[in-house]
């Protein structure tokens, strides 16, 4: 059987920046698998700028960013096979695919997995109603539009107010629909405040919070649906009704990462819904790497780059045997706090680390307490969190010596 | 008193002008340029798509060189939807100079082959 020392299972950017920087540290023998047909994953539809602030110091749009990469990728003449899904993975990497209608296995000594998410759709929320047309994910929209050129409809409802419900909702608009509103079951908005102004109040389209679609009415094709405001358990309040006629329900009702490949490993998953790993992005499985989108979704690419370099980087410490086995601190979620990547931190690793997390619920002048055990090691301010925005936390190597026991991120009011 | 979420970067400044043009609540130089130019002559990016004529069932991104005044998004948008182009694209080709005289070019951001 065909051996590889890296497989990177996904060409998009995280797959792009884990494969750059194994290259950097000396791997040689790496190859890409990417299902679509060309390299650079969601960024390909995502024609909208605000891309690469951190990373290159400029407002680039999605496949402008994107392309830096895949030059880099030819550069370093780093395989690459287009067309390539992978259907299994085992605990020994053995990894088999379908590419030109054949079937090909090969042994990986490393896997990053660089798989993205995918979106929620109407039966996955449960929508009530009809089964008609006119229903389409907000990602789906993006793809007719952007890539295809097709119109999605004309007089468009937008369910979820993530950030791609907003671009869409701009996007559509621009293209000549009636956007007529964007519904959010939530009592604040899932997307970016920037995505709020520039999407939205730009264009005079209203944001209805607390409130979602109580039942979709259409016989082939969407004729209307129905918004009812929703109480603090998410019932529909009876009497809060708006029936709204529009040909088209978009939705934008959240992403998950996709691992099914990790399934069939029994890798330990966290409640972002992708892999446990500790700060060099390995799962529990030994040798199998995670990073982007399919680790826990993103709201920036720049930082899906970053997540992506290190886990190259942890690959290539791997197939060096170089890598710490330990996982000796566990980071905790505390108050307020719904996630933290990685979970698992080697206390040994001699470099800077890295924390993202995400925060429950919007809050004002809070102060982001990092703990091991009792012992205070950093206190951060924030004038404002919001769950839609991760965080951030650079745990220096001086900082890192100072922890002995599990690390708690927990909010306390300022 | 005029209030502005920033859109300059993800981070969605919440920034303030008093009066006299004093701009708080901004993070960076950028978001107090962005609340100036905001009050006196707000200016948008524009990213959209237009026809590839030798593809099938295909469009290429595009998007203006600099921002260009906000009412006049939609006439922006109308002149760009009479272009079209044939593949290869490069990022970086010019489609169009200086639109209604916005001083902004149409440029592709996409590389078809």
């Amino acid at each position: 059987m065909r051996t590889v020392d890296l497989v990177v299972i996904g060409g998009g950017s995280a797959g792009m920046a884990a494969a750059l920087q194994a290259r950097k540290e000396g791997i040689h023998d790496i190859l890409i698998l990417e299902k679509e047909d060309s390299l650079g994953g969601i960024l390909t539809q995502c024609i909208h700028n605000g891309f690469g602030l951190t990373e290159f110091k400029e407002e680039l749009t999605g496949p402008e960013y994107l392309q830096r990469f895949v030059d880099q990728v030819i550069t370093e003449k780093i395989p690459y096979e287009c067309g390539a899904q992978v259907l299994d993975l085992s605990k020994d990497k053995v990894i088999s695919y379908s590419k030109d209608g054949k079937f090909e296995t090969l042994k990986a000594k490393a896997v990053v997995m660089a798989t993205g998410c995918y979106e929620r759709s109407a039966g996955a929320i449960q929508t009530p109603g009809d089964r008609c047309s006119g229903i389409i994910t907000a990602g789906a929209a993006q793809k007719y539009c952007n890539i295809k050129g097709y119109m999605v409809g004309k007089r468009v409802v937008i369910l979820g107010s993530g950030d791609i419900g907003l671009i869409m909702a701009r996007r559509l608009n621009l293209e000549g629909a009636k956007v007529i509103c964007v519904s959010e079951i939530m009592p604040y908005s899932a997307g970016l405040n920037r995505n709020i102004q520039q999407c939205l109040k730009d264009y005079d389209i209203p944001l209805y919070l607390s409130r979602s679609v109580s039942r979709t009415i259409g016989k082939d094709r969407l004729e209307k649906v129905i918004l009812s405001a929703v109480d603090e358990k998410m019932n529909f309040i009876p009497g809060t009704e708006m029936e709204i006629e529009c040909d088209t329900l978009v939705l934008s009702v959240g992403l998950i990462p996709y691992i099914s490949l990790l399934n069939n490993v029994d890798c330990p998953t966290s409640s972002t819904k992708g892999a446990v790993v500790n700060n060099y992005m390995e799962t529990m499985i030994d040798g199998i790497f995670s990073c982007g989108n399919c680790l826990h979704v993103h709201d920036v690419v720049d930082f899906v780059t970053d997540e992506g370099r290190t886990a190259g980087h942890g690959a290539a410490l791997y197939l060096q045997k170089r890598i710490h086995k330990e996982n000796d601190i566990k980071t905790i979620a505390g108050n307020g706090v719904s996630y933290i990547v990685p979970q698992f931190i080697n206390k040994n690793a001699d470099e800077n680390i890295t924390l993202k997390l995400r925060v429950r619920k919007p809050l004002k002048d809070q102060w982001v307490m990092i703990k091991s055990g009792d012992n205070l090691i950093q206190k951060i301010y924030k004038s404002a969190v919001i769950p839609s925005e991760m965080l951030l936390i650079n745990l220096s190597k001086d900082k890192l010596a100072q922890i002995t026991d599990n690390l708690t991120i927990q909010l306390e009011d300022k | 008193m005029k209030e502005f979420t920033c859109i300059i970067c993800p981070r969605g400044c919440s920034l303030k002008v008093d009066d006299n043009g004093n701009v708080t609540g901004n993070f960076c130089p950028r978001g107090k340029e962005y609340a100036i130019n905001e009050i006196t002559n707000p200016k948008r990016t524009i990213t959209t798509t237009i026809r590839v004529k030798n593809r099938k069932d295909t469009v290429v991104s595009v998007k203006t060189t600099c921002a260009v005044p906000k009412g006049m998004i939609f006439e922006v948008m109308k002149v760009i939807n009479t272009l079209s182009v044939n593949a290869p694209t490069r990022i970086g080709d010019v489609v169009l100079e200086n639109i209604l005289d916005t001083g902004a070019n149409i440029v592709i951001t996409k590389n078809i082959d």
